[in-house]
């Protein structure tokens, strides 16, 4: 399916992080940091401001390191095209605990919406397959929403998917900024007393 | 006579005495033996990536979940970093990593070069401590010295391991 992608990217982030108990989410830079932070600034949030191509390895980086706890990457189509080997280095170590959804409105939504690679033909759920995720699933229609985030808070396996949703104009709801609180308060709610080690 | 124990069987010491759990790569052949002794460590996962910046957010992440991780490359490599490593400083994360030098010391492939010759002033350029090493006896105190730097005080640091140490890489006998 192709076309101009309608469904309303914070709706979608708020389906997804609805009850979101423990899950520890990273947040790619630009409107899927304000998207995540529009449902409320969370301890367990690490929305970054910068390091491009860098969301889905730091989210790596957290499944790995914490098993036990499911780590959502939530980062935007220009994000991920920065970043694409990384697809194959996560697939390459396969971590249960990590999925990775990206909200692709299909351009470059912070300067001056020029139109990204997915808008020009590139399917990033098959890059993911072909580079060995056991599953990866595009999103054009609500009906998909639901059974997306029961996958990502149930599943018992690395999953990769792709929301298509509409360029729209959403209000600026800003994470903190502060990169050494960000880090402090996420190895804080992780580690408790130990994260001042 | 006892075969002298080789820097990187030293390498691999510091790394389970300081608890480096991840050990990410972009191969070098000067990194060969210290990749097989963290392959055959279970205490260690080794994570090949595609390009050496992975290895930085990587290792950032590992330490938000209370892991520590070091990034082997080799010179050519430094120059992927340099945007990623704003992450390190903003954050102030720790962050270690070995590079092997290329481009220096009896280079025999030019387009090594400028990447070698540049790679201290681009790590110090973006506030990277840099350590080097030019001979094996010294391997391990500088390799500790970098260790509890990175991870008592919060900053990044490369040991630069140079040709000399490694050896150059022949051509055919060239």
């Amino acid at each position: 399916m192709t076309g101009q992608p309608t469904l309303n990217r914070r709706a979608v982030v708020q389906t997804l992080l609805r009850e979101r108990g423990d899950l520890v989410v990273v947040a790619g830079l630009g409107a899927t940091a304000w998207d995540v932070a529009s449902v409320g600034d969370h301890p367990l949030d690490f929305p970054l401001w910068g390091a491009m191509g860098g969301a889905a390895m730091l989210g790596l980086g957290l499944a790995l390191a914490q098993p036990a706890r499911t780590v959502l990457v939530l980062t935007g189509d220009g994000e991920m095209l920065m970043g694409l080997g990384s697809l194959a280095t996560i697939a390459a170590q396969r971590p249960r605990n990590l999925r990775v959804v990206v909200m692709d409105n299909q351009v470059y939504g912070e300067t001056g919406r020029q139109p990204t690679h997915t808008a020009l033909g590139t399917d990033l759920a098959a890059v993911a397959l072909a580079c060995g995720f056991p599953t990866a699933r595009t999103l054009w229609e609500a009906d998909g929403l639901e059974p997306l985030r029961t996958a990502v808070h149930q599943s018992d396996d690395l999953l990769f998917a792709v929301v298509k949703v509409a360029v729209t104009d959403e209000p600026m709801t800003l994470p903190p900024r502060d990169g050494a609180y960000l880090k402090h308060r996420l190895r804080g709610a992780l580690l408790g007393p130990t994260a001042l080690e | 006579m006892d075969t002298p124990r080789h820097w990187t069987t030293d390498i691999h010491t510091l790394f389970k005495a300081h608890h480096i759990a991840l050990v990410s790569y972009v191969p070098d052949a000067g990194h060969t033996r210290l990749l097989n002794l963290c392959r055959a460590d279970e205490g260690m996962r080794l994570v090949p990536l595609t390009t050496e910046e992975e290895g930085i957010a990587l290792a950032a992440g590992a330490y938000l979940g209370g892991q520590r991780a070091a990034l082997l490359m080799q010179s050519s490599g430094v120059g992927n970093c340099i945007n990623m490593l704003s992450l390190v400083k903003t954050c102030s994360f720790p962050f270690l990593a070995l590079v092997t030098m290329r481009g220096e010391w009896g280079e025999f492939n030019p387009w090594q070069v400028p990447m070698g010759q540049a790679t201290p002033d681009v790590l110090r350029a973006m506030g990277v401590t840099v350590y080097r090493v030019t001979d094996a006896a010294a391997v391990h105190s500088t390799v500790e010295a970098a260790t509890r730097f990175a991870f008592a005080s919060y900053v990044p640091v490369a040991v630069l391991l140079s040709q000399s140490l490694l050896g150059s890489k022949s051509f055919g006998g060239k």
